[in-house]
């Protein structure tokens, strides 16, 4: 099928690409398919709503811009998830993007968890962590 | 909304398989105890709220501004390896 997106005009999609988040993402919660699309030649990954063409988050891969990020996912999200191997597991971060660009910042507290095997996802709201919704992701100019 | 009086210990049922205590009080903090489902996710109102925002920020990106901000990226990259 043919869906409109934001970033990536109109995408011809398997609905084996399509990605489940069962309760939405915080804010959005009735939009539960999304596709990850790739943006050439960038760093960054679109998670595009399915059925909300102007909806499409923009991701990145966490560990090269922030080598010591981790975090254990908790029983439940391990289980709603349907995770059986951590190589079946794919995180992202969602990057909010400023004007001034070097302003941009990853919401390293709430990353999107992926189970890419059974398609299912979920922005996961990790709790008594030192990460915040905002990390620059430029560091800031080096005090040298 | 509906408001109860809870002591010390006691605890409120909701529906079937969700349960809140009162675990301890401490001046004007109250520790909760909380027994629900594993699909059902708890945070502190405050966090989520602050998820909300962030995502509702996160989505306004136009393809402008992250080309921009691609380019950006490359310069510091490239600089970082120099």
């Amino acid at each position: 099928m043919n869906i409109d997106t934001k970033y990536h005009g109109t995408v011809a999609v398997k609905e084996e690409d399509i990605i489940h988040f069962p309760h939405g993402l915080p804010g959005f919660a009735d939009e539960k398919r999304f596709v990850l699309l790739p943006l050439a030649d960038t760093p960054f990954v679109i998670l595009q709503s399915v059925k909300t063409p102007a909806l499409g988050f923009v991701l990145i891969e966490p560990f090269s811009y922030f080598p010591s990020y981790e975090f254990e996912l908790d029983e439940a999200t391990v289980e709603q998830l349907n995770i059986e191997s951590e190589r079946d597991v794919a995180v992202y971060v969602i990057l909010t993007v400023a004007d001034p660009f070097h302003e941009t910042t990853a919401n390293l507290q709430a990353p999107v968890v992926i189970n890419a095997r059974k398609r299912i996802g979920k922005q996961v709201i990790l709790t008594n962590t030192a990460y915040k919704t905002k990390h620059r992701l430029f560091p800031e100019k080096a005090a040298t | 909304m509906l408001v109860l009086t809870r002591k010390l210990k006691e605890a409120i049922q909701i529906g079937d398989d969700i349960e809140i205590t009162v675990l301890a009080i401490q001046g004007d903090q109250v520790k909760l105890g909380i027994n629900a489902p594993r699909h059902i996710d708890i945070h502190r109102k405050e966090v989520y709220l602050a998820i909300q925002a962030e995502n509702s920020a996160a989505s306004l990106a136009s393809k402008t501004s992250l080309e921009q901000l691609n380019e950006q990226l490359k310069q510091w990259k490239s600089g970082d390896t120099q």
